[in-house]
Parts: C-alpha cells; sequence; structure tokens
C-alpha cells in the first residue's frame, strides 16, 4: 500500500497551521538550498534534525525514506570528486580526487538531507488531501491543487489494480525468472495496467460529466485553522533570517 | 394513466461497441413514466449497463429516438440538461468519487448546478443525514470499504435532487443491514427509478414492476413477478393492492 506514515499525530508540528508549515518548508528550502557555506547548511542541517525530532517521527520511517536518496548521493560522490577540476586533493595512481568535486559533494549531500528532513518535518505530517487544500488556500490555482489531488486519488486505484493483476499473475504459479515467458507476462502486466487506467480515466470522466461538471472545479474550504502558530512563525523567521545573514556576510 | 408524465421515452434504438459483432441493445423500445419504479433483472453482459449510459448521453446510439421529459436529445447539449435532472448511480463506486474528501464529492454535483458553497455544503449535510452517513462528512474516499464507498456514491447522486434515479447495481458490496438500510431510503424517497440487481429480494422490496432484456431489447415481465410476488407473500397470484 502506498502509505502516509507521518501524516497523523499528537505533536506539536501537527497543532500547526498546515499553510504556516508550507510556507515555511518551501522559504527553508529556498535557502538551505542556495546557501554554499558550510556552517550555513550544517546549521540547516542541524535545525532540520530538530524539527524531525520535535515530530517524534518515527527513526525508522525517517531512515528507510532518507535511504532513497543515498543512492543518488551515493552517486554523486562517485562521480562528482573525479570529474570536477580543479586542485588534486588526494591521488591514487592515475584517479584524482579534486577539492572543489569533494566540496561540491559534500554541499549536496548537505543540502539534499536537509530538505528532504525539513519536509518529512513539515510536510509529510499532513495528509495529501489537507496539502492540497492549504495549497489551495496560498493561491495556488485551483486546477493544478485538482490535478495533484485527483493523481493522488486515482493512484491509489492503480496500485490496487496491479495488485489485483499481480495476484491473478501469481495464484497461476507465476515465478519471476530470466526468461521470455516472464518477460512476455510483465509486459502484458504493465500493458493492461496502462488500458485498465485509461478506461478508468474515462469512465470517472464520465461520472463527472453526469454530475453536471462543466470544466470548473470547486474547492471546499474545509479545513481547520489551528492556533499556536506565532511562537513558529516567530523563531523560524528568526532562524531564517540568521542563515541568510550567515551565508551572504551581512554582519 | 394520462396523469402521469413520460420521462423516458426510447424507440428503435440499437447500439453496438465499436469492433463487436452484434449489437449489444437491438431496436430496445422502452418507456417509463414518472412515479414508476421498475426493477430491471438480466443476465451479466445483456446490455443493463449500456442502456443506463445510452440514456445519459455517454454512449451515442447508432439508430433510434431518445425522448426525455418530453423533449427529444440527441446532442451533448441535450444531455447536459437530461444530466441535472436525472441521477446515475454508476456500477463501479471507484469511478464515481474522485475527490478526496466525502463531503466535498457529495458536494460537487450541486456546486456544479450553481450552488453557493454555503448551500452545496448544507444540501450535502442532509444528504448524509438522510443516509446515516453524518460521521463520514471528512472521511477519504479512497480509503472507505467498498461498501461505503457504494452508499456515498449514492449520496453524491442524490444531493443533486434528480427527479429520476438510474442505479446499477446499488446493493453490491452492502451486507444486509445496510442493504435494510438503502431500501429503506429507496421507498421513503420520493422519486421515480429504475433499479438493475441480480438480488429478487432487494428488486422486489424496492420495484413494483419487474423488466427483463432480451437479445437486447426490454421487456415488462409479468411471469417472472408473479413469481416472485408469491415468494414474498401468498396472495401473489390474487389481484391485489398495496397499502
Ligand atoms: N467498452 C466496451 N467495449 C466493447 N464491448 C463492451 C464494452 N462494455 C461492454 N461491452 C460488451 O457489451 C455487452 C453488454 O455490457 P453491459 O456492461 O451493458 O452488460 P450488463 O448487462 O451491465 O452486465 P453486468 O450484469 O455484468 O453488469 C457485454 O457483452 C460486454 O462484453
Ligand atoms: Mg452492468
Amino acid at each position: 500500500m502506498i502509505e502516509e506514515p507521518f501524516a497523523v499525530g499528537n505533536t506539536y508540528i501537527y497543532t500547526l497551521d498546515p499553510r504556516v508549515r508550507i510556507v515555511f518548508a518551501v522559504v527553508f528550502s529556498f535557502v538551505t538550498a542556495l546557501s554554499n557555506r558550510f556552517p550555513v547548511l550544517i546549521a540547516a542541517l542541524f535545525i532540520s534534525i530538530l524539527l524531525v525530532s520535535t515530530g517524534r517521527l518515527k527513526v525508522r520511517d525517517v531512515l528507510k525514506r532518507l535511504f532513497v536518496v543515498f543512492w543518488f548521493l551515493l552517486l554523486i560522490w562517485a562521480i562528482l570528486p573525479l570529474t570536477f577540476e580543479g586542485e588534486p586533493l588526494y591521488q591514487a595512481g592515475p584517479i584524482t580526487f579534486t577539492r572543489p568535486g569533494v566540496i561540491m559533494a559534500a554541499q549536496i549531500s548537505i543540502k539534499s538531507t536537509a530538505i528532504l528532513l525539513v519536509f518529512m518535518a513539515l510536510i509529510a505530517t499532513m495528509t495529501v488531501v489537507t496539502l492540497g487544500h492549504s495549497l489551495n488556500r496560498l493561491y495556488v490555482p485551483d486546477k493544478l491543487v485538482h490535478l495533484m489531488l485527483m493523481t493522488y486519488r486515482y493512484i491509489f486505484v492503480i496500485e490496487q489494480e496491479y495488485r489485483r493483476l499481480f495476484t491473478a499473475i501469481k495464484i497461476r504459479g507465476f515465478r519471476s525468472k530470466t526468461n521470455m515467458h516472464s518477460y512476455k507476462t510483465y509486459a502484458y502486466l504493465i500493458g493492461m495496467l496502462f488500458v485498465r487506467a485509461s478506461t478508468r480515466a474515462e469512465r470517472v470522466h464520465q461520472a463527472m460529466l453526469c454530475r453536471g461538471f462543466r470544466g470548473r472545479f470547486y474547492t471546499l474550504d474545509i479545513f481547520k485553522s489551528t492556533g499556536r502558530n506565532q511562537t513558529f512563525v516567530l523563531v523560524m523567521t528568526i532562524i531564517i533570517v540568521c542563515l541568510i545573514i550567515g551565508e551572504y556576510n551581512l554582519l | 394513466m394520462n396523469n402521469k408524465q413520460q420521462i423516458i421515452n426510447l424507440e428503435g434504438i440499437t447500439f453496438r461497441y465499436p469492433g463487436a459483432r452484434e449489437n449489444v441493445i437491438d431496436n430496445l423500445d422502452l418507456k417509463f413514466f414518472s412515479g414508476s419504479r421498475i426493477g430491471l433483472i438480466a443476465p451479466n453482459g445483456s446490455g443493463k449497463t449500456t442502456l443506463f449510459h445510452i440514456i445519459m448521453g455517454l454512449l451515442k446510439p447508432d439508430a433510434g429516438r431518445i425522448e426525455i421529459f418530453g423533449q427529444p436529445v440527441s446532442r451533448e447539449k441535450d444531455f447536459e440538461k437530461v444530466r441535472r435532472r436525472i441521477g446515475l448511480l454508476f456500477q463501479d463506486a471507484d469511478d464515481q468519487l474522485f475527490s478526496p474528501t466525502v463531503l466535498e464529492d457529495v458536494a460537487f454535483g450541486p456546486l456544479n448546478l450553481g450552488k453557493s458553497k454555503e448551500e452545496a455544503i448544507d444540501i450535502s449535510r442532509k444528504t448524509l443525514a438522510f443516509l446515516g452517513l453524518s460521521d463520514f462528512e471528512e472521511r477519504i474516499t479512497f480509503k472507505l470499504s467498498g461498501g461505503e464507498k457504494r452508499l456515498v456514491s449514492l449520496a453524491t447522486v442524490l444531493s443533486m435532487e434528480p427527479e429520476v434515479l438510474l442505479l446499477d447495481e446499488p446493493t453490491t458490496g452492502l451486507d444486509n443491514h445496510t442493504r435494510e438500510k438503502l431500501i429503506e431510503a429507496l421507498n421513503s424517497l420520493d422519486l421515480a427509478y429504475i433499479v438493475i440487481s441480480h438480488e429478487y429480494d432487494f428488486v422486489n422490496a424496492v420495484a413494483p414492476e419487474i423488466y427483463k432484456m432480451e437479445n437486447g431489447q426490454i421487456f415488462h415481465d409479468e411471469e417472472l413477478q408473479i413469481h416472485i410476488h408469491e415468494h414474498v407473500h401468498r396472495y401473489g397470484r390474487e389481484p391485489h393492492k398495496h397499502g
């Protein structure tokens, strides 16, 4: 199943207005992404870890998600130090690790980890539905929000259909091997999934027509705004300002 | 029958799916009057769903005439008006529920009909309450069980306050208790409807007239009706009236 393991909880983070969380997650990410000085980046990483621990997210789930970027970072560490032009840092036979390459790889690693952690702490702690509604309240156009929500909605259905097809294959003794039969079966499976997804889309559209749909979506403001935001806004603003000052040496 | 208004009048409707060898609907005639409640029982693949989709203008017949509320309808524009007055419950609830929350999905129809947000929410709440679904408002549509999805789908159709309902197997996936609730709800509504079902008891409880489909045509099935009726109470064969 597609899960939202962090979506419900009762720690401080969850009491904050989703809009506030979205705005700060986005601003924080931009500031982090555009910073290059190590003290600033490490501070950002530290803050993101702090936020995740405030939310008391399950460490295992957090690590599981970080693992996804881990492979990407590994690739970067394998490529950048070797290919980046510049002052050599370490020489091992014909292979040279360049200083700017290593610095770049380190920056990318810290940035992506920090941003991912902040998104886990602030965004993943709401349901996708709440996220959609909040974005709408933040003046993201209806069409985009609905595109997102409907995609999310039908990913579930398509996933279910995939599972059904896959079970159908399995109960008839299919075992994945490297032979033509396996490849053909997988090709059928994927093809079937596409066909089903498109007929599904058509029927959903028909159902919408039956309910008077004429190309216009409406969003109901049904999500609740909560208090306790001021402290968070204040603290986060100070942090972000400090990061910017640190990065650009404004003092 | 004079004081009854003709709601749906199909004449010589013929339909064939592209690439199919036979007509699914073949020269079909159907007259449906206001206040009527019809149960449609026919085997799988006999074209029941197809017939509903033709009435709603989702499929265009290859031949024949469709008159709804006394007006001939053929173009998409005509059907837009039809869809405001006839509500179709789809066979698969996943097709019908696409909004994230139940309340939003139920309010989708009223909003399309030009109601304000407040009015739409109000109607939706009332509809949900009518079906005993008041607690469901904030539930996520795709995380409902199959039976719950079915009832919520019905709510999304009822919230448009239609004059006629076309129900495509409303009882699939319902437990006995929920089915009783549905029967009660249908009987307390002041609506004409056609209901497709494979469950004789259910059809008998909600529809006094039973039709069947055969060779792409639709017939009033008196034999089946008496037969079922007899099952249900012993005066089935005598002419009698229900209170
Ligand atoms: N999209 C389609 N393309 C081609 N053929 C179709 C399509 N949909 C249905 N059919 C065929 O048309 C016939 C009638 O289908 P329909 O869905 O109307 O049956 P039904 O009476 O609703 O059956 P059920 O009781 O199983 O719901 C079937 O033989 C089916 O195979
Ligand atoms: Mg059907």
